[in-house]
């Protein structure tokens, strides 16, 4: 039967699409953006949109044929269409999605590789010159983004092996937790490294946005509008919402009192987690995912990062790398056919070695993340340097290296 | 005439200048401050991690009287400022040399 575009799947993933890009900008920004000082509000904002910007030129120039193209030997896609040469013109049916038109699923994939770049911004808020991430934002996604991706989502070694990552718990957010955790150890840490929102009530907005875009992103990850798509809306909302309860009995037990912040970022945690698992799993599955981000997320948090000192500032390792994991065990534990028919299915619906795959999937991208984003954050550093002047830094960054303020008040 | 320096809490400070204007003294400065006094400031966790604020955010009233107003005036502010809890802020009276009004060049108690 020859693929016929389907307008309905078609209209869905132009919403999810918009959806997506909703979770960035502003959604990202603003969550950030309040839980910092406010000397940096614009900064950290800015940190956002402008990878938004510059990912969504770069993906489109060369990035989906690197991540998506043809693949040779495993490694990456070919690019046989540079400046997206012929895609619109020619009206081709994708092949991952055979119901909808490739500049489609190019396009939905575009704002994928945006929030991942713009994720890792927040473990270097406050501290790191814009023109030194202006540089790492193209560099890392090509050397980066664009290879996992590949591996994972476009036919390379991970994909051939049977890896499973629904919508991205590996590509995106364990990809981006490493990210995180490689640049804050070459960074070191901020002179007030205390975590003192200024302005909790952006981040509730900006978690909020994120809470509905990721609806965009998980259920748009089904990539039409189907079964699987509302399976997946289902598991991700639930996974949100226990992660959410999970972080706030954490926080009772530990500290006596359930916070909002808590709050926020156990939704953030549960979303994660479910992510590579969301179109594999059931409603009890989401349940479990969800609690099991909650308890790993509070503790690499209030635990590992203390413990070890470093300062990944917003918790970008801490909640994405660790629950992206929690997420991608979760699915090879999990994953089952009667949700899913194009998977054979995880450890407890007869398929032991989906686990050992998740497991491979897992150091392959943390690791390749981490050295990666360890040699380019040296080279950086190296030529324009990763910091700014300590007067900036102790100033804020919004003054000196923006010139306006966030508050005129 | 005396300058008198109100440190209060913040939710205090609509009943206050409410009682002010009961007893006649309507021209005053408000500004949001930042402080600490003995306490040294109130403890707040986020992401499971606690901090001690050591300067809360604080409301302060600047009123310049003559002299035989100043005790009325102290006596209100204690009186509808007053918690009786660790917080409540303090009163300072300093002495004012002169007093100019600029609209009219007016000097002394009458610019007041």
């Amino acid at each position: 039967m020859d693929p016929i575009l389907n307008s309905g799947d078609t209209a869905w993933m132009l919403i999810s699409t918009a959806l997506v890009i909703l979770m960035t900008i502003p959604g990202l920004a603003l969550f950030y953006g309040g839980l910092i000082r406010r000397e940096n509000v614009l900064n950290t904002i800015f940190l956002s949109f402008v990878t938004f910007a510059i990912v969504s030129i770069l993906w489109l120039v060369y990035g989906y044929d690197i991540a998506f193209g043809s693949d040779i030997w495993g490694i990456l896609g070919n690019l046989s269409n540079p400046f997206f040469n012929g895609i619109l013109e020619t009206k081709a049916l994708s092949t991952y999605a055979p119901t909808i038109p490739t500049s489609l699923f190019a396009v939905f994939q575009m704002t994928f590789a945006a929030i991942t770049v713009a994720l890792i911004s927040g473990a270097i808020v406050e501290r790191m010159k814009f023109s030194a991430w202006l540089t790492f934002i193209p560099v890392w996604l090509t050397l980066v983004y664009l290879p996992i991706a590949h591996w994972i989502w476009g036919g390379g070694w991970l994909y051939q092996l049977g890896a499973l990552d629904f919508a991205g718990g590996l590509v995106v957010h364990l990809n981006c937790g490493m990210a995180a955790l490689a640049l804050v150890l070459l960074m070191g840490a901020r002179k007030n490294a205390k975590l003192l929102p200024h302005h909790l009530g952006y981040s509730v907005i900006g978690a909020g946005l994120l809470w509905f875009g990721w609806f965009g992103f998980n259920a748009g990850s089904a990539l039409g509008a189907n079964d699987l798509a509302i399976s997946a809306m289902i598991v991700t909302n639930t996974s949100a919402a226990v992660g959410m309860l999970t972080w706030m009995l954490m926080d009772k037990l530990q500290t006596g009192k359930p916070t909002l912040l808590g709050a926020l970022s156990g939704v953030i945690a549960g979303l994660a987690a479910i992510t590579p698992a969301a179109g594999f799993v059931n409603f009890p599955a989401a349940l479990i995912i969800g609690f099991a981000a909650g308890i790993c997320g509070y503790m690499a948090v209030t635990h590992l990062k203390p413990r070890f000192g470093y300062d990944d500032a917003l918790d970008v390792f801490g909640i994405h790398g660790i629950c992206g994991v929690v997420g991608a065990i979760g699915a090879g534990l999990f994953a089952t056919s009667t949700i899913n028919g194009a998977i054979a299915g995880g450890l407890f619906f007869g398929n032991p070695s989906q686990l050992g795959v998740q497991l491979l999937a897992i150091a392959v991208v943390g690791a390749y993340s981490l050295v990666m984003t360890l040699i380019i954050g040296k080279v950086i550093d190296k030529t324009i340097g990763l910091r700014v002047d300590e007067d900036h830094e102790i100033e804020g960054l919004d003054i000196n290296l923006h010139e306006e303020s966030g508050y005129r008040l | 005439m005396k300058r008198i320096l109100t440190v209060i809490r913040p939710d205090k400070l609509e009943d206050v200048k409410d009682a002010l204007e009961e007893i006649g003294c309507h021209g005053l400065t408000v500004k949001y401050v930042k402080g600490r006094g003995r306490q040294l400031g109130i403890t707040e966790s986020y992401r499971g991690h606690d901090y001690n604020v050591d300067v809360l955010p604080k409301v302060e009233i600047e009123i310049v009287a003559k002299d035989e107003d100043v005790e009325n005036i102290v006596d209100t502010i204690v009186k509808t400022g007053q918690t009786g809890y660790i917080g409540d802020g303090k009163i300072f009276i300093l002495p004012v040399e002169e007093v100019i009004r600029i609209r009219t060049g007016e000097r002394g108690e009458n610019a007041i």
